[in-house]
């Protein structure tokens, strides 16, 4: 229950990608036929992607490496290439680190870059990007919905806001994409990154939507693939298969998140009924249906996270402890949580082969796995442990 | 990730608890930075007639804890001051390098324990 650490890649999806890697090894930059049903194939992928987030033609769709790529793309294409237009870059504190991290790597060329305070809830406030957003302001980037916690922002009302001031808004959906929908035309969004692994697709693809008329600079430079924005042979196998995930997410994201937000809010309250100090990280209905954050106070999450893995369940944890840089995450600190509170975070993400059989199991092993470390814990108030 | 001895003490951890009468308390660390030990001490003879231990923290937080518990009992309080977090950790059979300096307080809180009784002891000769 990891998913958004990686997701299994649908069978559906590896059988449309195996031809491509048997018999179909033809450059879409040939001209024979070998070439051309590549070219074909590859087209066909990016109509698919287009369909997906109601892209104006399928011509925007520029295929990367993934959502990393993507973000990179995005935030130093337009700010690099728009400078002329203004220096300032807006985005908020609980963005993934390929959004963060440009941001943080152009300050040093000249950008000043803002990261706004989201609420406990993780919206953004849009008083505050109306008070930040200047006239200077060229780029402001949104997570569609983060992660770790869910909150989908109000892409629609920022859109309006950001356009108010001619700024450009990248849009961050790779936790989103493939599980709500989402139009770019409708919300109002100028570029937009996702991902195929999280929709059910193989790693190391994704996509980056371009609004027309937007000018964005490269970063990769070489034969002028993919409108000259991302040079390099593309990758088929991997963008047919990407095309083929994101056709079935489009057709069976209604009853698909219909199913998982059931599953989700049962899940969240059987892991919070029933133990006392507990608490939902996110909001309780603008969330992804995939996304169960959730904390107890007095312990700290990588040792739920061993217990839970004794048993044979996987999820994940904000606690400084599971990641590399001995800092609890970012995204919880910034919905106002204290150290010691993001320390004791669990995440599940539930996926398409995830039952209500599972969600019960896990809810029944929980009270004794808190039980058990909150005994250990010298945090622990005396009547908890009686 | 953990070896093997790591998983064992996290799952079964020794002596773990409170002693209500120590005649020493060492807490080291910090909930804000994901660890916080205590270990209770009784002395008898110069010796350590019982140690128990309370972690908040991660894995191998909880693990160092159990081993300092199992190394130190009826140890005296000179060889006591003598177990290093090397020890602790070699122990254990190694721990991540991540944790080598975060989660391997255990060694720590068994010397401020022993400090703690060495204090209490002074003030009660100081009395008498």
């Amino acid at each position: 229950m990891d998913h958004v650490a990686g997701k299994p890649v649908d069978p559906r999806v590896t059988e449309a990608m195996l031809p491509y890697m048997k018999s179909f090894y033809g450059n879409p930059s040939s001209l024979h036929t070998f070439g051309q049903e590549a070219r074909q194939a590859l087209e066909e992928a990016r109509t698919k992607v287009a369909e997906l987030i109601n892209a104006e033609r399928k011509e925007s769709i520029i295929f990367t490496s993934g959502a990393t790529e993507s973000n990179n793309l995005a935030i130093k294409g337009v700010a690099n290439r728009n400078k002329d237009l203004g220096t300032r870059i807006i985005t908020s504190s609980i963005e993934h680190m390929s959004v963060v991290n440009p941001y943080k790597f152009l300050t040093t060329k000249g950008f000043e870059a803002v990261f706004l305070p989201v609420n406990k809830y993780g919206f953004l406030s849009l008083e505050n990007l109306e008070k930040e957003l200047t006239e200077k302001t060229v780029l402001v980037s949104i997570v569609y919905a983060n992660g770790e916690i869910g909150t989908i922002e109000p892409i629609k009302e920022i859109s309006k806001i950001v356009h108010s001031k001619n700024a450009y808004l990248h849009v961050d959906a790779t936790a989103a994409a493939g599980q709500v929908p989402i139009d770019v035309k409708n919300e109002g969004i100028d570029l937009l990154t996702v991902s195929s692994n999280d929709m059910y697709g193989p790693r190391g693809t994704g996509a980056l939507y371009i609004k027309d008329g937007i000018r964005i600079e490269p970063l990769v430079h070489g034969g002028g693939q993919e409108r000259g924005l991302r040079s390099g042979t593309e990758n088929l196998p991997s963008i047919v298969a990407f095309g083929k995930a994101a056709e079935i997410a489009k057709k069976e994201m209604q009853a698909e998140s219909e199913r998982l937000v059931k599953l989700r809010d049962k899940f969240i309250q059987g892991l919070l009924k029933p133990i006392p100090y507990s608490f939902l990280n996110g909001h309780p209905t603008k969330r992804l249906p995939d996304n169960v954050s959730v904390r107890y106070s007095f312990i700290e999450g990588e040792s739920m996270l061993l217990s839970l893995d004794m048993m044979g369940v996987a999820a994940s944890s904000g606690s400084a402890c599971t990641a590399k840089t001995l800092e609890p995450s970012h995204v919880l600190l910034a919905i106002g949580l204290k150290h010691e509170e993001a320390h004791g975070s669990l995440m599940f993400t539930l996926g398409r082969q995830n039952t209500e059989e599972e969600v019960e199991c896990v809810t029944s092993l929980m009270p004794g796995i808190v039980k058990r470390l909150r005994a250990i814990s010298p945090l622990t108030p005396k009547e908890l442990n009686q | 990730m953990y070896t093997e001895k790591v998983m064992e003490h996290f799952k079964n951890p020794r002596n773990m608890g409170e002693i209500p009468d120590a005649d020493g308390v060492g807490t080291v660390g910090n909930p804000v930075c994901g660890d916080l030990m205590t270990i209770y001490i009784k002395v008898k003879d110069n010796r350590l007639e019982d140690i128990k231990f309370k972690t908040f923290g991660c894995g191998s937080a909880i693990a160092t804890s159990s081993m300092i518990t199992e190394l130190a009992k009826g140890k005296t309080l000179g060889e006591a001051l003598k177990i290093t977090r090397a020890n602790v950790a070699d122990s254990l059979g190694g721990l991540p390098p991540v944790k080598m300096h975060c989660s391997n307080l255990a060694a720590d809180a068994l010397h401020a324990a022993i400090e703690d009784y060495y204090k209490k002891h002074k003030d009660e000769q100081g009395k008498g």
